[in-house]
């Protein structure tokens, strides 16, 4: 039987002390113990760790494969106000696909009033809205069926900093693709050019599904593991010969797609923004892959082959 | 003063700053710009004895004050390389605010160069920047007068609201003309579908002020407790 004490890591203050602990506990079952006494700490807003600036510990730790005594001493940061992942991927991409409509549909006070509820005489611009609204269906569906998330949650200031991004760019996008002013591409980029951009972003949107399943059949379910990638029976993964995240290398595929279908420079900032955000991101992942496996192919870049 | 690294625990830990030679560099770069602020405040004073008034003055500082307003652009550099400690987004911002108004407001909209105003900011700007530059070259030959710490974190309880005051009265009397013009403003229809006004983005510049003009403020006024608090600690060393 072991002894748990909990010391807050900024003032050091004892703020609970759990006797006769099992030694196979994990820190999760601790962390519920935890919020028992403090019921304003729910476990996912606590950071236990053995050390006040060292590193959380996580859910599966047992306790008596940690380098404690008798006496475990932890010490917890409050993480702050949670929110799940689910909840804000949900908000994020229901924002843009209900935005882009409003300004499709040319809802009042956007435009000049002579234009309320009128549609776009371009053919472009359908396709356009099927596209856009196509895109944010799929990623809700894969938000509530596909992905299987590492950590439950995050601070809950990022859901407005998150949906501030999608909801604001959709807005800034959707005006100008839906306006009575709207320029399509020009005589010289035919039907065939656009046609061209549909199958590369139908492809690109096909590619990132390919990779979202492939990823999450990975991982079986409710478990945490973590495995090397590889390309499957389907050909859209043979990608990942090349790329440790093909998801961003096809996301970034399907922006272009739609920049090109829509000849619109605010749809190319928000490509370009996304395009380096996902960089930053593949870099981590990539590195992340290479510290855990030694055997991890050296032949892949991080999101574009061989140059990024 | 030197102090084995054992006697501060773990201080050797802490970043370690510039090297020799990049604390060469830095340190003529802020000469260089306490320099060329002082020959502003010079050109200044000068003008004014000489015309009487304080009407358009801006004319005779005009160059200097572009070619040393914009060489701050370096130190966007600086951070980015890691010479000086600072947040490469911080220093940014601040750089580029007074890059944009030396020149998409000053310099892009002529009416506005003989307003008062524009002399307001600018004399905020050339002593706050004379003050600031010359604390930091002191700081980095580890010989910095208590005069100078004191004036970098006093004066600015004045010269932050009167340059604020300057910038926002010159941007307000740039209004009429950049709508008159439509001054670097584009308008649909156009193969790029993308439109700016200009005269709108002057306006929501002007709004960006409120909450950010506090946020700065405050954040020196802290500072101001921090630094000179230790007075006892510095002043014998010194």
């Amino acid at each position: 039987m072991k002894h748990v004490e909990i010391l807050d890591a900024k003032t050091k203050d004892k703020l609970c002390f759990l006797d006769k602990v099992e030694p196979n506990a994990t820190i999760g079952e601790i962390k519920s113990m935890f919020h028992k006494s403090h019921p304003q700490f729910y476990p996912a807003r606590q950071s236990i760790r053995l050390d006040p600036k060292g590193k959380s510990l996580k859910d599966e730790d047992v306790l008596q494969h940690l380098p404690v005594g008798t006496t475990a001493t932890f010490y917890f940061r409050d993480l702050g106000a949670q929110i799940s992942w689910v909840t804000v991927f949900l908000t994020e991409y229901t924002g843009p696909l209900v935005i882009y409509l409003l300004f499709y549909f040319r809802v009042p006070f956007i435009y000049a009033p002579k234009y309320d509820f009128t549609t776009s005489k371009h053919w472009v611009v359908h396709l356009a809205c099927m596209c856009h609204s196509f895109h944010y269906v799929k990623r809700l569906l894969e938000t509530l069926f596909v992905h299987r998330f590492s950590h439950g949650t995050m601070p809950l200031r990022n859901i407005f900093k998150n949906c501030s991004y999608y909801w604001g760019f959709a807005a800034w996008m959707a005006y100008y693709i839906n306006h009575p002013l709207y320029t399509p591409p020009s005589e010289f980029t035919n039907i065939q050019f656009i046609l061209v951009t549909l199958e590369f972003f139908n492809f690109c949107q096909i590619g990132n599904l390919s990779i979202h399943i492939a990823l999450r059949n990975l991982r079986p379910p409710g478990s945490k593991t973590r495995k090397i990638p590889y390309p499957t029976k389907n050909p859209f993964t043979w990608i990942f010969v090349l790329v440790s995240c093909p998801n961003y290398t096809y996301e970034l595929g399907s922006w272009l797609g739609f920049t090109l279908m829509t000849q619109c420079l605010p749809v190319a900032f928000f490509t370009l923004v996304g395009f380096i955000q996902m960089t930053v991101w593949a870099k981590g992942k990539h590195r992340s892959y290479l510290k855990e496996f030694r055997d991890y192919p050296p032949l892949r870049s991080p999101i574009l082959p061989f140059v990024l | 003063i030197e102090t084995k690294p054992e006697a501060h625990g773990h201080n050797y830990l802490k970043r370690k700053g510039p090297g020799a030679l990049a604390t060469a560099y830095l340190v003529i770069y802020n000469v260089v710009m306490t320099a060329g602020w002082l020959v502003i405040a010079v050109g200044l004073a000068r003008a004014y004895l000489a015309r009487g008034s304080y009407h358009g003055l801006y004319y005779s500082i005009e160059k200097p004050l572009k070619f040393f307003q914009t060489g701050a652009i370096l130190e966007i550099l600086h951070c980015a390389v890691g010479i000086v400690p600072s947040s490469v987004v911080l220093t940014g911002f601040q750089v580029m605010s007074r890059v944009f108004l030396t020149w998409a407001v000053t310099h892009s909209v002529r009416e506005v160069q003989s307003e008062d105003s524009v002399l307001l900011f600018v004399t905020a700007w050339t002593v706050t920047e004379i003050i600031r530059y010359s604390f930091y070259t002191f700081s980095l030959l580890n010989h910095l007068p208590y005069l100078i710490k004191w004036a970098r974190y006093t004066f600015f309880f004045v010269l932050y609201p009167m340059g604020v005051t300057g910038e926002l009265l010159t941007i307000y009397a740039a209004l009429p003309f950049v709508q008159k013009t439509g001054l670097y403003s584009v308008t649909l229809p156009n193969k790029y579908n993308f439109s700016f006004d200009y005269y709108t983005f002057l306006i929501l510049v002007m709004f960006s002020y409120i909450p950010l003009f506090p946020q700065l403020y405050f954040h020196m006024i802290r500072q101001r407790k921090k630094v000179l608090g230790q007075v006892e600690d510095y002043s014998k060393v010194e």
